[in-house]
């Protein structure tokens, strides 16, 4: 990435505009800001900013619109706000092709953190494209198939390395349940959410994490899983 | 008495109630052809020209030119034409008349009796429902046709009227205007052919118009609307709080007994009391001992014509002494006059002597300071006198037990042939004796009066001296012949009435059980289903009928429906909707075998409570052809009135349930307040005043306390979010709308999440997670549950000593999977540990610091119940409290084989 990154804010509320603004800034990003879906969508077309945080909530269009509409003709990344209890919303939205959700309120850290990730695995066919992917002590060849963790090969079923490939090319976003399982199980089996439980479960068992404390593969309760880039 | 010089409150009712009826008024008269009917149009065409809305309902002219005359320029309504019988009849048109609401309507003959088919059975029921829907109505009445002067005026003029009102009718009206007529005058005008007679013998109707018979029915006429009078000045003196001279302290007894000439001494004792203006009670004393069933149909049905009189009716259980009894009832009640009817005239007055004096003989001997009062019997209604003694049973005896009894001696007579070779002639008779007293046993009192005549001659004939003939010759047979009669009568008597008061005594036992038995079943029922479900299967197996109990719907629309069936019964024809909803709006017995819409297949009786209907109960006999018998109109209106009793007490166990709930809501909606004030604005005072300082001070702060301000602000906004998720959820769980969405998800996930969440408060203590390895899938909402365990700990970590152990511990356990959260707090009271599970409920003590909303632990277990799961309090392993959750498990559906692994 070259020069200082764009940022595209789309938030009614200028309190939440103003941290955002103030807290990007002092961090060196360059920040715009919109307080309309129609305004975001124009800013975003006419100064191709690198990435825009998006509020699902605005007054004037839905949420999932706007994120259609800038997918039309961009692939930049979005990381929308959505509310809890609203996981519904964020699924959708990320269905539709944004890249990553915060659920307001959030801690501006955690924040940084998700912004600088989806700011680095764009476009995410470049993550397919590379061959070797390293997080932490887990090493993945996909050219290869062959997955060790600090050194030792690891056993994968075939569904269980499809299910790693799919985490490690989006590694820190991400992926829904139903995204995932058609993906992996294919379209019949959207709502076999307990395969997933499962492949995950044996997954983490031969990779060493734990569910209950998770370090490599971390559930977004009601909306998908997110590989833990090192960070 | 105390309170006299304050208006009596019935009688304000009464007014009350008056002035949003119609007004009635009655003309009445001695006899027909005083011209009522004439004084009333008379009265109406007055009205009219003052610009009364006045229609006809129904006026018969007989054909006389002047009363049509009188008719013309009022309108009438279009008689309802009903088919009876093949012939076409004309009635009043109830209905059309309440459709165009008059003013005023005027209704002829208030004694007619309606054309079966009509609504009502009685052409004043009609008048009394127009009267109830406002409309004012205007009618016509002769006084042999009042209840009460029913007996007077047949014995006066020996017709005895069919067609009778009840007194309270006249009571009713408003206005009362005597229409007179000399009796001379009304002769002649009869002889001028002038007055409208009905099937009426020519012999009766001159006897009825005699001039003896109509002074004494106009003296009847001006009693009856001077009586009127008193009682409206009566009823005006009460409600004006005017002291009065009516004896208010007096009462009449009135002493029915349970044979035929009950219902005379009922109306005398009305009349006598309504000429005292003093109030009466009916009272009769059940007796065991040959008490005919149609005799207690007679007392019962004179109790009820007592109620209709307006006097009270009173029965007491048997007693060993009905005397005894009635004075002692007689001493509670302030009466200060006994009324009793004439004892019976004995058909063989010194055949024997008298075992005992009657009823009436002793009560007047033993009244002591009671006025007593003997009342002839009506000659036209019984054959006998009225007699306060039980009537004798006059069971006819059946061919059956003729045959039996004939057997019995025929047998006799062959033992005693046996029995002749070894025993004198006078002893052969012990052997008849001992078969009048098996009769008398098995068959009652007079079989064995008729075995005891046929011993007396079979003996007779086959043992005395000559033989084979009636004939005695030796004195000392004659002697024995004699004594054996009086002793198998007086034998056989005897047995049969201790036959008959154990059949007594086992009929009211079998009742009694029965009510009993239903009374418990009705008790220990806390549903009304329940309830409505015990009286119909009661009704319907002790009167082998159908049943239905109709209750009113819950939602405001009203109406009733069908709240149970016996056999199970959801459909009514119109027809008996109808008749239930006249019973259901007039509180009355309606449909078949009463009053009102005798046409339908159902009775439908209203379940009274001092607070009015609580609904009603239908019967359907298969049998309509024959009416309903006293005993089952007893068992009906006891198990009605039980019913009555066990429906509303569930409504207001209902009422209380529902009051309690109201409170309820209301203390929570007091502590959400206090609750929602102290804990938004305790972080909230936190957050401001870093921030203030910060904004204030910031340059002159070091920079660590500074941090630390920073880091103050960010916990409290942190709190005050938990704070505000657990009210949107509460909100959620109140208005019903948290239902799971379901989907496969592992509890470790759940588990992942909220210690993520929780990383702040929980920073401070030892987390232990003990997971069991095969702990299976869970189909629940991981949101919800996210929240059960960040409540959890969050509380964990309010309550227990920072550096203290917490464990978080799950297994599978019978098909469910446990979820336990332990700390090291101070525990939870066992006192304490249903409630904590209750909104805005806080342990006392020892917490004061501690800011918590009360709202954690509600919302767990609202979102473990919708789950279908449990949650409960124990001890922690190390002191401290558990938490224990309990969720359901289902089968997980496999997923698919897969073969290959990676290299």
């Amino acid at each position: 990435m070259s020069g200082i990154a764009r940022i595209l804010v789309i938030d009614d509320e200028p309190q939440i505009r103003k941290f955002l603004r103030i807290s990007l800034e002092a961090n060196g990003f360059e920040v715009i800001e919109a307080a309309t879906g129609k305004q975001g969508i124009d800013l975003c077309a006419t100064r191709t900013p690198d990435l825009v945080v998006l509020d699902l909530g605005l007054p004037d269009l839905d949420g999932q619109q706007v994120v259609r509409r800038i997918r039309d003709w961009s692939p930049v990344p979005i990381i929308v706000l959505s509310v809890r209890a609203a996981e519904a919303e964020k699924v959708a939205a990320l269905d539709s092709g944004a890249n990553d959700y915060m659920t307001k309120p959030f801690g501006i850290a955690e924040f940084m953190a998700r912004l600088r990730a989806a700011l680095r695995s764009r476009p995410a066919e470049e993550g397919a494209a590379q061959a070797l992917h390293r997080i932490g002590d887990l090493e993945v060849d996909l050219a290869a198939h062959r997955v060790t963790l600090a050194g030792a090969p690891v056993k994968l079923s075939r569904k269980e390395f499809d299910l790693l490939r799919l985490l490690v090319i989006h590694a820190g976003r991400v992926l829904t349940h139903d995204h995932l399982l058609r993906e992996v199980w294919g379209p019949a089996h959207l709502h076999d959410t307990q395969y997933l439980r499962v492949y995950i479960g044996h997954l983490r068992q031969k990779l060493g994490d734990d569910a209950a404390e998770p370090k490599l593969i971390v559930n977004e309760i009601g909306v998908g899983y997110r590989l833990m880039t090192a960070e | 008495m105390e309170g006299e010089d304050r208006p009596q409150p019935e009688a304000l009712l009464e007014q009350a109630a008056r002035e949003h009826r119609g007004r009635l008024k009655i003309f009445l008269g001695a006899a027909p052809g005083v011209g009522k009917t004439y004084a009333m149009l008379e009265d109406a065409q007055r009205r009219r020209k003052e610009g009364a809305d006045i229609v006809i309902g129904i006026v018969e002219s007989h054909g006389r030119l002047e009363t049509e005359a009188l008719m013309r320029g009022l309108e009438a309504i279009p008689r309802q034409l009903l088919s009876y019988r093949g012939r076409l009849l004309s009635e009043l048109d109830l209905d059309a008349v309440l459709a165009r609401r008059p003013a005023l309507v005027l209704v002829d003959e208030l004694a007619h009796t309606n054309v079966p088919g009509s609504r009502h059975e009685k052409r004043f029921q009609d008048v009394e429902e127009l009267l109830d829907a406002g409309i004012d109505v205007m009618t016509t009445l002769n006084v042999q046709h009042l209840e009460s002067l029913n007996d007077i005026v047949a014995r006066i003029t020996r017709i005895r009227v069919r067609e009778t009102l009840p007194d309270s009718v006249l009571e009713l009206a408003d206005e009362i205007e005597l229409i007179d007529l000399p009796p001379d005058e009304l002769i002649q005008r009869l002889r001028a052919g002038k007055v409208y007679l009905r099937d009426q013998a020519h012999r009766a109707v001159n006897h009825f118009f005699s001039r003896g018979n109509l002074t004494a029915l106009r003296e009847l006429a001006l009693r009856a609307a001077a009586e009127r009078v008193d009682s409206q000045m009566i009823s005006y003196m009460r409600a004006h709080a005017i002291p009065g001279p009516w004896p208010a302290s007096d009462r009449l007894l009135a002493c029915v007994g349970d044979g035929p000439g009950a219902e005379s001494l009922v109306r005398a004792a009305k009349r006598a009391a309504d000429r005292q203006r003093m109030p009466w009670i009916a009272l009769h004393v059940l007796r065991a001992e040959s008490a005919s069933e149609r005799g207690r149909d007679q007392a019962a049905a004179a109790l009820q014509l007592a109620e209709q009189l307006g006097g009270e009716a009173v029965t007491l259980p048997s007693a060993a002494d009905t005397v005894d009894e009635i004075l002692d009832y007689a001493a509670g009640r302030n009466v200060t006059r006994l009324m009793v009817g004439r004892p019976r005239a004995r058909r063989l007055p010194h055949l024997l002597p008298r075992l005992r004096a009657s009823i009436t003989e002793r009560l007047a001997r033993r009244a002591g300071h009671y006025d007593v009062t003997i009342v002839a019997a009506d000659s036209m209604e019984a054959p006998s006198p009225p007699t306060i003694r039980a009537d004798e049973t006059q069971r006819p005896i059946s061919l059956r037990d003729g045959l039996l009894v004939a057997g019995a001696v025929a047998l006799s007579t062959a033992l005693a042939f046996v029995a002749d070779f070894f025993l004198d002639v006078p002893n052969l008779s012990l052997i008849f004796l001992t078969g009048v007293l098996v009769v008398a046993i098995r068959l009652g009192l007079w079989p064995s009066i008729l075995a005891s005549l046929l011993s007396f001659f079979a003996y007779n004939f086959f043992f005395t001296v000559p033989y084979h003939t009636f004939a005695v010759h030796q004195t000392e047979d004659l002697l024995t012949i004699f004594f054996f009669l009086v002793i198998a009568t007086l034998t056989g008597n005897l047995a049969g009435r201790l036959r008959e008061r154990a059949d007594h005594t086992r009929q009211t036992a079998r009742r009694i059980a029965n009510l009993y038995e239903f009374s418990r079943r009705v008790a220990s029922a806390a549903e009304i289903d329940d309830v409505a479900w015990a009286v119909v299967s009661h009704v319907a197996n002790t009167l082998q009928c159908q049943a239905v109990i109709l209750l009113p719907r819950e939602a405001k629309a009203g109406g009733l429906e069908i709240a149970a069936g016996f056999p199970p019964e959801d459909h009514l024809t119109t027809a008996n909707w109808a008749a239930a909803e006249w019973a259901w709006q007039h509180d009355k017995p309606a449909g078949w075998a009463s009053e009102t819409l005798p046409g339908s297949d159902w009775l439908f009786l209203p379940m009274d409570t001092p607070n009015g209907p609580v609904g009603l109960v239908g019967v359907c006999f298969a049998d309509r052809t024959r009416p309903l018998t006293m005993a089952q109109r007893r068992l009906l209106s006891a198990v009605v009135d039980q019913a009555a009793l066990a429906v509303e007490r569930t409504n207001l166990a209902r009422d209380i349930e529902e009051k309690r709930l109201l409170t309820e809501t209301e203390s929570l909606r007091a502590a959400l307040l206090s609750s929602i004030s102290h804990d938004l604005r305790t972080p909230l005072v936190s957050i401001l005043g870093s921030a203030g300082s910060l904004q204030s001070y910031g340059d002159r702060i070091p920079p660590a306390q500074r941090a630390e301000l920073l880091e103050t602000i960010q916990d409290e906004a942190e709190r005050l979010n938990r704070f505000v998720q657990n009210l949107l959820d509460m909100t959620r769980l109140g208005y019903g709308a948290l239902t799971p969405k379901r989907d496969w998800i592992d509890l470790r996930d759940v588990i992942g999440r909220a210690r993520q969440r929780l990383k702040k408060p929980l920073a401070a203590f030892r987390l232990s997670v003990e997971l069991a390895e095969d702990l299976p899938l869970l189909h629940a909402d991981a949101v919800l549950l996210e929240q059960v365990m960040a409540n959890l700990l969050d509380n964990a970590a309010k309550y227990a000593p920072p550096g203290t152990p917490i464990t978080i511990a799950a297994r599978p356990s019978d098909g469910m999977v446990e979820l336990r959260v332990s700390d090291r707090g101070p525990g939870i009271p066992p006192a304490d540990r249903a409630a904590v599970f209750d909104m805005f409920y806080r342990v006392r003590g020892g917490d004061r610091e501690k800011a918590g909303t009360g709202l954690g632990l509600a919302i767990c277990r609202g979102i473990v119940a919708a789950h279908g799961g449990s949650i409960r309090v124990e001890d922690g392993p190390d002191g401290g409290a558990s938490i224990v959750v309990t969720l359901p498990c289902p089968a997980v559906p496999a997923a698919p084989a897969e073969a290959g692994d990676t290299p």
